[in-house]
């Protein structure tokens, strides 16, 4: 029984993530070869992309289609402020900050509206693809904010790197590797712990009934836009992240950039958080191996990849797997405990 | 005088393209409320099916015309027994399976066909207005996608078939337990739906060419397009083709054609915010 209840309640999961952390932290900077470490780093920024939408989409019930434009836009907010500030602590912010402060907007525009489901995730997707569209076309020395020039479809290569804070020593891989987990298991703790908060709780209720919510007295609007902010900041977080180990470029609004992040949520499970994180290892790892070997389209498989699940696992994996689990405890216990049957 | 002539040549042609590009979605939306993510594939299957069937040694009205839809419109069949069956009444699971069909489509075209663009020549030359020299085939794309949305009006209004298309797409139930079976309508009209993006895939490949990812740049047009139209599927869509159209056209001649698109997408998310159910959801109410 002890087994059941801890394994229901956040803490452990949180300190399990703490531990894999931790274990990562340690481990591979000395084990494993430069370029592992950069595509890991690389993986944990598209890790936090998926937990922006796993708390936005899975808790708060917002289907965002155009995620990728947090993603796109903090990592530009980034670039932009670092080139022009020369430090990038202070760009760090603005990574996190623009994009929350975009949301803010737009999810006024949005929630305020009351625009439902599908109409949602039309405007989010043409956003993004506003911003794919407008980015590419910035070619040139005419597109430039401050010293920064937005450089149109190649992007910012001249990405400056993170610097270690109050110095000018850029962050070396395995240092931007242990930033990239620290963060990862941050955004994980931090999701875990507000859905458990009184705030998370009314977010749930908004996306289990919205009506009934706001009849005892939740603000519905005021909650979605928040969870929407946040959401924003997190996949601005991502985008730093990812700016840090590849560089910033248009194909960060993409459509595919969009589509990923979904998948990563269906597949590990929506209302789940673990499992995007899971899914979006795997897939990535899985789509670098055959990109490598060059057998198949990567797109083949990802689009095989979302097809089989949505119609044969509509839960995603880390709810299958998690009952899959209960059972073979269920098999141990063999009968219900009475606290269990009680609650 | 020229000028203003050209301009209004280039909207009437803007808004054909539009219009073309949205029905095969809006077919598809509007009566069965799936969205169809791999609305933008099946659009580049049918100018795939159109080059294939012209390099075969097709006339190129067949292969635009009747070889390009009917490929697309088998395949619909096809995806609506082994997917979209399994869906119905779960419209987020239809959009992101549709979406996975997306990406697997784009996949198997650029292992099969290359990830080059393909064309064919343009079956009409250009006429002249004035010192200006403009393309007869976006006349042809307007007449075209006329012929389409008259026809397409006349059948939901007037035949027994459109009737019955009607009804399912108001109250599924009421149909059913009126002796219609709602799964032979959704299967048809998927079929439809989809043989009318192959349509418009075989009559754009002459001017933008065919490429595995041209999709992409459709899908996101088309999906406004119906969903700034409302409810009615026909006029609907004719409306906002026009106004999005018009919008579009004349950005572009003031600005640029990126600042044009752009225009067409902001005032898309601006009407809905003002009209949230569309254009047909407030006014023209009813119509087909």
């Amino acid at each position: 029984m002890t087994v059941m209840a801890l394994s229901r309640s956040g803490g452990v999961h949180v300190a399990l993530a703490a531990l894999a952390a931790l274990a990562g932290i340690v481990i591979l900077p000395n084990a494993a070869p430069l370029y592992t470490l950069i595509n890991v780093t690389l993986y944990m920024s598209m890790g936090v992309f998926a937990l922006s939408l796993a708390l936005l989409w899975g808790y708060g019930g917002i289907l965002c289609f155009g995620q990728s434009a947090f993603f796109g836009l903090g990592a530009y907010a980034y670039a932009v402020a670092a080139i022009n500030f020369g430090d990038t602590t202070l760009a760090a912010v603005f990574a996190i900050g623009v994009p929350a402060l975009f949301a803010a907007g737009l999810g006024y525009f949005l929630f305020y509206g009351r625009l439902s489901d599908v109409y949602l995730g039309v405007i989010t997707l043409t956003v993004t693809l506003i911003f794919f569209k407008l980015i590419n076309s910035t070619g040139g020395d005419a597109w430039r904010i401050g010293a920064a020039r937005l450089g149109g479809f190649n992007g910012i290569p001249t990405t400056p790197l993170l610097t270690i804070p109050f110095t000018r020593i850029p962050m070396s891989p395995a240092q931007m590797f242990i930033f990239a987990a620290i963060s990862l298991f941050s955004t994980y703790a931090l999701c875990k712990g507000l859905i458990v908060t009184r705030f998370g709780r009314a977010v749930i209720a908004v996306r289990e009934n919205e009506m009934r919510a706001e009849l005892l007295g939740y603000n519905a609007r005021r909650l979605k836009l928040a969870v929407f902010v946040i959401s924003a900041g997190i996949a601005g977080l991502a985008g730093l992240l990812f700016a840090n180990s590849v560089f910033v470029s248009p194909t960060m609004f993409s459509l595919s950039m969009a589509a990923q992040v979904l998948i990563w949520v269906v597949v590990g499970g929506l209302g789940t958080l673990f499992g995007p994180v899971a899914a979006c290892f795997a897939l990535q790892i899985a789509t670098a191996v055959l990109g490598k070997l060059g057998i198949v389209d990567p797109n083949i498989v990802l689009g095989l990849v979302l097809i089989i699940f949505v119609v044969f696992v509509p839960g995603g994996i880390q709810p299958a797997f998690a009952a899959l689990l209960h059972r073979l405890m269920d098999i141990r216990a063999d009968r219900p405990v009475a606290g269990e049957v009680a609650r | 005088m020229d000028y203003f002539l050209v301009v209004l040549f280039q909207i009437a042609g803007t808004v054909g393209n539009l219009a073309l590009i949205s029905v095969g979605l809006a077919v598809i939306f509007g009566m069965m409320r799936v969205i169809n993510l791999a609305h933008g594939e099946f659009i580049m299957l049918g100018g795939f099916a159109a080059i294939f069937g012209v390099q075969a040694g097709i006339n190129i009205w067949i292969a635009m015309l009747v070889v390009a839809p009917l490929s697309v419109a088998f395949l619909g069949i096809v995806v609506e027994r082994l997917i979209m069956r399994r869906l119905y009444g779960r419209m987020v699971d239809t959009m992101l399976a549709s979406w996975g069909l997306s990406l697997l489509l784009i996949g198997l075209a650029t292992t099969f066909f290359g990830n080059r663009v393909v064309g064919i020549a343009a079956p009409v030359g250009s006429f002249q207005i004035g010192t200006y020299s403009l393309g007869a085939y976006d006349f042809v794309l307007t007449g075209i996608a006329l012929a389409v949305f008259s026809s397409g009006y006349a059948l939901l209004r007037f035949t027994p078939a459109g009737l019955i298309a009607r009804a399912t797409m108001q109250n599924r139930e009421m149909a059913s337990s009126l002796g219609i079976e709602p799964a032979r309508v959704y299967a048809i009209t998927f079929a439809i739906g989809a043989g009318l993006s192959g349509l418009a895939g075989g009559l754009l490949a002459p001017i933008s060419g065919v490429l595995p990812t041209m999709g992409v740049a459709y899908v996101a047009k088309a999906f406004i397009t119906v969903i700034t139209g409302g409810a009615s599927v026909i006029t609907g869509t004719a409306l906002s083709s026009v106004l999005l159209g018009s919008i579009n056209t004349v950005s572009t001649f003031l600005t640029t054609p990126v600042i044009g698109d752009v225009a067409l997408l902001l005032a898309a998310t601006i009407f809905l915010r003002i009209l949230p159910t569309g254009i047909t959801g407030r006014i023209f109410k009813g119509a087909p």
